[in-house]
């Protein structure tokens, strides 16, 4: 099973919640530099899953290698450290702290001053706080958030919290960049800039796992797809492929009757009626 | 961090005020007053320890005195004949060791217990940590109480007194000392000694802050969830902002205990620990100047009632209606609520809140 071509490969992992069989039986691989989509219906297991491989979850069953190692149960910031990065469905930034501040926060797995550096404030603390704050405000510009740095993380714009997250993430210096629903709320312009913002990032050399509902922007981004229904892979490939694939019109139709309630309107493009727009297929090789 | 003129001359202003403060007390209030103002120190002190955990970290601590009543035991065995009355054969004089030794022991020996209420706490939040950090607070008050016997180790609730004084390099702080031709009373000494200790808690405070450890505390404060997918390490930090919060509690405790000669457990109640956490949110949790300030009133407040509100009683009725330790709490009572109301973020709010309002991009000092 042992494969150092993939950055992550997923052995049979299975997560329970109760009786509740949030995954089941889910193995899959992504290779280096790929962006990889997750999609399903609300409640499918996707964020579990973010959840399992971040440590948040420890898995019921199967294991996970990253980088060459294999991982059961972890802890998140030693996940992070291996170099996991993520963002949350739900933004979690530390809203009271500003925009800069929270970045530079991310860069703590990647420095060391102790509390002596921090009391003594000798050269190399001061060089690394120097560093810190500078690598800071160049992702700020990176991830193209425009307001001063100070401003608080709460007070910045939706789509800016969403851009925020990924600059605190990008601050870990991650190998694999896992990001949870990033369009979620954003408008089509945030939408098209957040796009160019990921091949960005993808072509800099970092892997991206993507959860999205927005099928416009998963088919013309990822290189790959996993579908995932009930904890369940029931698809995988190229997203062409996939999107014609019958279990999954399948299993989004079944989701019909909750489409009021559980945002299902981009899905209803995933049939292969709907959606159609190949001048923003990105057709990549690796 | 390079001073200009101005601020320089500021600085220097600011620095003779603070000296010139025991003097000015002194005269205007009475000699009783600087001892007033000397454990307003400590109480500064306290509450800036304090403020690491509650206000970086964001950890509800209620038994936070334990660590300076830690601190304040561990000068008073280490500093007094006590320990012959234990131990005639080993200690026959009791333990007397130097001031420059007791200090970092009882701020390392409050900095293990700090860890030791941190370990079993790391898993529990808000209410929950709370009332855990009581109930250990009361453990300590209530072992100090009770460790007079089998072997008296505490002396009970009687306390532990001759407790040695304050020397530093053989000049005693108990005594009047002349320094160039200046006649220093002993509570003057004491003040310049609490405001040296004083100014360093507040710098330590400042450089963590605005550290990548201070960056760590507040992460947890807002979102330990976060903050762990983001690479740091929750419970060794954790466990750090305890100790280093009892680490400053277990220092000002043996400051304590060489000025007052003294210690007793009822030093260490309960109603102690809420004092210092009032001073904290009072001020303004999270923010230094604000820390301070919420120490300076809430130590200083209950004497200016003491001083002031018998005379007015008698002027008025002829006799004392309430008394001033009730008054006290009433008071106190009220302003929280009026606080609690009004200013929920403390007189002076965390610098976060403060730096919204300025918009203009000042290249950051970090
Ligand atoms: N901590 C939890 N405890 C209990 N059930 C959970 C928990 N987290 C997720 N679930 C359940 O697992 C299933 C998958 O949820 P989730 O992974 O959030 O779905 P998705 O992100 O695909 O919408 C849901 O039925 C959800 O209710
Ligand atoms: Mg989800």
């Amino acid at each position: 099973m042992t494969n150092t071509a993939h950055l992550l490969q997923l052995s049979s992992i299975g997560k329970q919640f109760g009786g509740l069989s949030a995954l089941s039986d889910v193995s899959l691989h992504i290779q280096h530099r790929e962006i990889y989509g997750l999609i399903g219906p609300n409640g499918a297991g996707k964020t579990t899953l973010f959840n399992v491989i971040t440590g948040l979850y420890q898995p019921s069953a199967g294991e996970f290698q990253f980088d060459g190692k294999s991982y059961q149960t972890c802890k998140p910031h030693v996940l992070a450290k291996a170099g996991i990065a993520r963002t949350f469905q739900n933004i979690r930034l530390f809203a009271n702290l500003t925009a800069l501040e929270n970045v530079m926060i991310g860069r703590h797995v990647r420095t060391r001053a102790g509390v002596f550096g921090a009391l003594l404030h000798d050269r190399t603390t001061r060089n690394e706080e120097r560093a810190i704050t500078e690598r800071a405000r160049e992702l700020l510009y990176y991830v193209g958030i425009e307001k001063p740095a100070r401003t608080l993380a709460k007070h910045l714009s939706y789509g800016e919290q969403r851009r925020l997250e990924i600059a605190r993430a990008l601050a870990t210096d991650p190998l694999l960049l896992a990001l949870d629903e990033p369009a979620a709320g954003m408008n089509a312009t945030e939408t098209a800039s957040l796009k160019t913002l990921l091949q960005t990032i993808r072509n800099s050399g970092i892997t991206v796992l993507l959860i999205e509902h927005d099928v416009k922007l998963i088919m013309g981004l990822c290189d790959r797809v996993a579908v995932l229904d009930y904890g369940k892979k029931i698809a995988e490939g190229v997203p062409e492929e996939v999107r014609k694939d019958p279990a999954v019109i399948a299993a989004y139709l079944g989701a019909e009757p909750e489409a009021h309630t559980s945002g299902f309107a981009p899905l209803a493009s995933l049939s292969p009626l709907a959606g159609e727009d190949p001048g923003e297929r990105v057709v990549d090789n690796v | 961090m390079k001073l200009n003129s101005k601020s320089k001359s500021l600085l220097v202003a600011l620095a003779i005020g603070l000296l010139l403060i025991p003097f000015v007390t002194d005269t205007l209030l009475g000699r009783g007053w600087v001892r007033i103002v000397d454990f307003a120190m400590l109480y500064i002190m306290l509450a800036l320890g304090l403020n690491i955990v509650v206000g970086f970290a964001g950890l509800l601590d209620l038994g936070y005195i334990a660590f300076f009543g830690v601190g304040a035991y561990c000068y008073a065995l280490a500093g007094s004949p006590h320990l012959a009355l234990a131990f005639p054969m080993i200690f026959p004089n009791g333990v007397h060791l130097s001031f420059w030794v007791i200090l970092p022991l009882a701020a390392l020996l409050a900095g293990g217990f700090g860890v030791l209420l941190g370990a079993p706490t790391l898993r529990l939040r808000g209410d929950y940590l709370a009332i855990v950090t009581l109930g250990f607070g009361e453990i300590i008050r209530i072992f100090l109480n009770n460790l007079n016997a089998p072997v008296n180790l505490t002396n009970g609730p009687q306390g532990i007194s001759r407790i040695d004084p304050v020397s530093l390099a053989d000049v005693r702080l108990s005594v009047t000392q002349e320094i160039f031709g200046i006649s220093l009373p002993s509570v003057h000494l004491y003040f310049y000694l609490f405001l040296a200790f004083t100014v360093l808690v507040i710098f330590a405070s400042q450089r963590l802050e605005k550290s990548r450890i201070g960056r760590a505390w507040m992460a947890i404060r807002e979102d330990e969830v976060a903050a762990s997918a983001m690479g740091i390490n929750t419970r060794n930090l954790k466990l750090l902002a305890f100790a280093m919060g009892a680490m400053f509690g277990g220092a000002s405790g043996a400051l304590f205990a060489g000025f007052q000669g003294f210690v007793s457990p009822e030093s260490f109640s309960l109603m102690e620990s809420i004092m210092v956490l009032c001073m904290v949110v009072l001020g303004g949790m999270g923010n230094i100047a604000g820390v301070i300030l919420g120490g300076v009133l809430l130590a200083v407040l209950p004497e200016v009632l003491r001083h002031s509100v018998v005379p007015l009683q008698q002027a008025l009725f002829g006799k004392m209606i309430v008394d001033p330790e009730s008054l006290r709490m009433l008071l106190f009572g009220g302003a929280l609520i009026v606080m609690m109301l009004y200013r929920p973020a403390g007189l002076l709010p965390s610098r976060v809140r403060r730096r919204e309002l300025d918009t203009d991009e000042v290249v950051e000092t970090v």
